[in-house]
């Protein structure tokens, strides 16, 4: 990065500090400098102002102490009844200098080009993880500081109180709606997809007539099926399972057939004049050579199942699962419990995506996607 | 010159494709021989159906009409006992050299350690060993072509065909595994057919160079190449080397001006 910018970006965040201790903090609130907290707004600024003169790969380091410096004082600011929902423009100076530091660091460490491979690792962790505490620090300071009413948007140390208080249920919830809905629906979807892909692919009358019936099916709106299947198999999670299995089938079969025919004509001539029958040509070209297709096709599937499920769980359920949980708690204007769910099921998805990404990495290293 | 037997004689075969524009006939009675142990190149204009000849060989495609005799007896095809190599090296990505060395042998039904133990004595022979388990977009051109050649020959097929194999390297490495492909060809006593445009490489290779006419493909004339050089290096070198290149370029010339 820009070593100028860095340094005005730092210099303004510094200045912020400054204008925080002489704008007021709230309406009826003391000065910054009367609060025990003020030595920790003066740290930051100090650390700021350091990090500008230096302005190289060092500097970050520096940046973040000041960041996590200022970020406290505006959270044990938040603290005080006065300040919490009535924040006045001294309170939004230390916040706008904590999101401006942050910002700069985290440009500053994106930009930098270590040559060691394990700090590479670190700063390519240390980036998101940065990111990340940033939007929710802000989120945090906004909905505290203007007073948003939890009903509307709780804060995410609410919502993450409500977890931690709450871990029996969500693992109820999880278990019925991930382990048994999710997982078995998307094992039975993707299954079948990839079987019938090769079938098609093998006789040629079953591709033609079946794909434009799977795009006819695959177009019907889930909350079309979602009752219907819940008539069919029943309140608890094998109606689910079915739901899920009907939104992965489709992605599976259109996308595994067009890898069962990605492998070129030469090959398929190279195999045939090894006099290989179908079996083996099948097992040893069509199949590795789909992977990325197939993989592919099991990406979709994680984000899609996990809504499938979820969505699914509005129409009817036993007393469990994420999806009825959500509906149940915001009729009942507990939001803080309905983030606790969002971010569950967000946290199930990244974790399921992850896993497939991680053995699509092991098992098509040699495609040339991956080659660096 | 006494002349060895015939191995594999090809008659009266014809085959025409359908296309847009109607009918057109690629092979119009077309009849060779290739005796044992035989290297022959066939050279002809572009387009004249050279590889729709090696597929009919193969078994890949149906000739309209006509006969092939192996060893003297009929034959339909060839289909699973030539070692069919292409201008691509058409190696598996996602198999290690070893693994695309045993294709052809695990399709067999080969018990995987006899073939294993054979297959890295070829690749020991072809200066390949320590590369069993690289995969192959970590090996150069030449390598890569060299295991395209090991994965045909330990096939142990009747009749190598080679469909310009060399077509995609660079001129050092195509002289080099020239002479590779030579020295692999006697030690193991192979019949094979080259197809190549380069006239060069099929006068420093071959005993024999089959000439084709344009589309319809039909052998226009059969040179006898004796070279006694013992690498594609000096065959080059010979003095009679030049001789056979302008003669067939003659034939070739004389070609181009008809079809144009």
């Amino acid at each position: 990065m820009d070593p100028r910018k860095f340094r005005l970006g730092l210099l303004a965040a510094a200045t912020a500090i400054l204008l925080a201790f002489l704008l007021p903090l709230a309406v009826e609130a003391s000065p910054l400098l009367f609060h025990p907290i003020w030595e920790a707004a003066a740290g930051a600024g100090v650390l700021f102002v350091l990090a500008a003169w230096m302005a190289d790969d060092r500097a970050s380091t520096v940046g973040i102490g000041g960041v996590i410096l200022a970020a406290a004082t505006s959270l044990v600011l938040l603290g005080d009844r006065q300040i919490a929902g009535s924040a006045r423009s001294g309170f939004w100076m230390i916040a706008i200098a904590a999101w401006l530091a942050a910002a700069m660091c985290v440009i500053n460490l994106a930009a930098m080009q270590p040559i060691r491979a394990d700090r590479q690792r670190m700063v390519n962790l240390l980036v998101p993880l940065l990111f990340g505490a940033t939007v929710f620090y802000l989120w945090e300071v906004a909905v505290r500081g203007f007073g948003v009413p939890p009903v509307l948007l709780p804060s995410p140390s609410a919502a993450a109180a409500r977890f931690a208080a709450s871990l029996p249920i969500l693992e109820a919830d999880f278990v019925q709606t991930f382990i048994r809905g999710v997982l078995v629906g998307y094992a039975i979807g993707c299954g079948a997809g990839l079987l019938v892909a090769i079938l098609a692919h093998r006789f040629e009358f079953l591709g033609r007539g079946l794909l434009p019936l799977g795009n006819f099916f695959s177009a019907l709106p889930l909350v079309g099926i979602a009752p219907i299947m819940v008539m069919w198999f029943g309140f608890d999670w094998p109606s689910k399972a079915a739901v899920v299995a009907l939104v992965t089938f489709f992605p599976m079969l259109v996308n595994a057939l067009a890898g069962l025919s990605a492998s070129g004509h030469i090959e398929r001539d190279l195999m045939r004049s090894y006099a290989a029958n179908h079996s083996q040509s099948l097992s040893k070209l069509y199949l590795p050579a789909a992977l990325p297709f197939i993989f592919n096709a099991l990406k979709i599937n994680a984000t899609l199942a996990l809504i499938g499920a979820i969505v699914a769980e509005f129409f009817g359920t036993p007393t469990q699962g994420i999806g009825f949980r959500i509906s149940t708690e915001a009729g009942r204007m507990a939001i803080d419990m309905v983030w606790a769910e969002i971010a569950l099921a967000a946290l199930a998805g990244m974790a399921f995506y992850g896993l497939v990404a991680l053995a699509e990495r092991a098992t098509t290293f040699w495609h040339p996607s991956y080659r660096t | 010159m006494q002349s060895p037997p015939v191995q594999l004689s090809v008659r009266n075969i014809r085959k025409s494709f359908s296309g847009k524009a109607g009918e057109i006939a690629v092979l119009d009675d077309l009849s060779f021989g290739i005796n044992e142990c035989d290297f022959v190149s066939i050279i002809g204009p572009s387009g004249c159906g050279k590889t729709t000849i090696f597929n009919i060989i193969a078994g890949l495609l149906e000739p309209d009409s006509g006969t092939m005799q192996y060893r003297g007896t009929e034959i339909e095809s060839l289909r699973g006992r030539v070692g069919y190599m292409m201008q691509k090296d058409l190696l598996f990505p996602w198999r290690t050299v070893l693994g695309n060395v045993l294709l052809g042998l695990e399709t067999r039904g080969i018990d995987r350690a006899e073939a294993e133990g054979k297959a890295r004595e070829y690749l020991k022979g072809f200066g390949l060993s320590g590369f069993e388990n690289a995969y192959p977009n970590t090996l150069s051109g030449g390598m890569r072509q060299r295991v395209a050649l090991i994965r045909t020959l330990i096939m142990d097929p009747d009749i190598l065909l080679l469909d310009e194999p060399f077509s995609a390297l660079d001129y050092q490495t195509r002289l080099y595994l020239e002479g590779v492909l030579k020295d692999a060809v006697e030690t193991y006593n192979k019949t094979v057919i080259l197809v190549t445009h380069d006239i060069d490489e099929a006068v420093a290779l071959s005993k024999r160079v089959i000439v084709l006419s344009g589309r319809p493909a039909r052998v226009k004339i059969v040179h006898d190449i004796d070279l006694s050089a013992t690498s594609p290096i000096t065959a080059r070198s010979d003095t009679r080397f030049s001789g056979y290149f302008h003669a067939l370029c003659a034939e070739l010339d004389i070609q181009t001006e008809k079809t144009a």
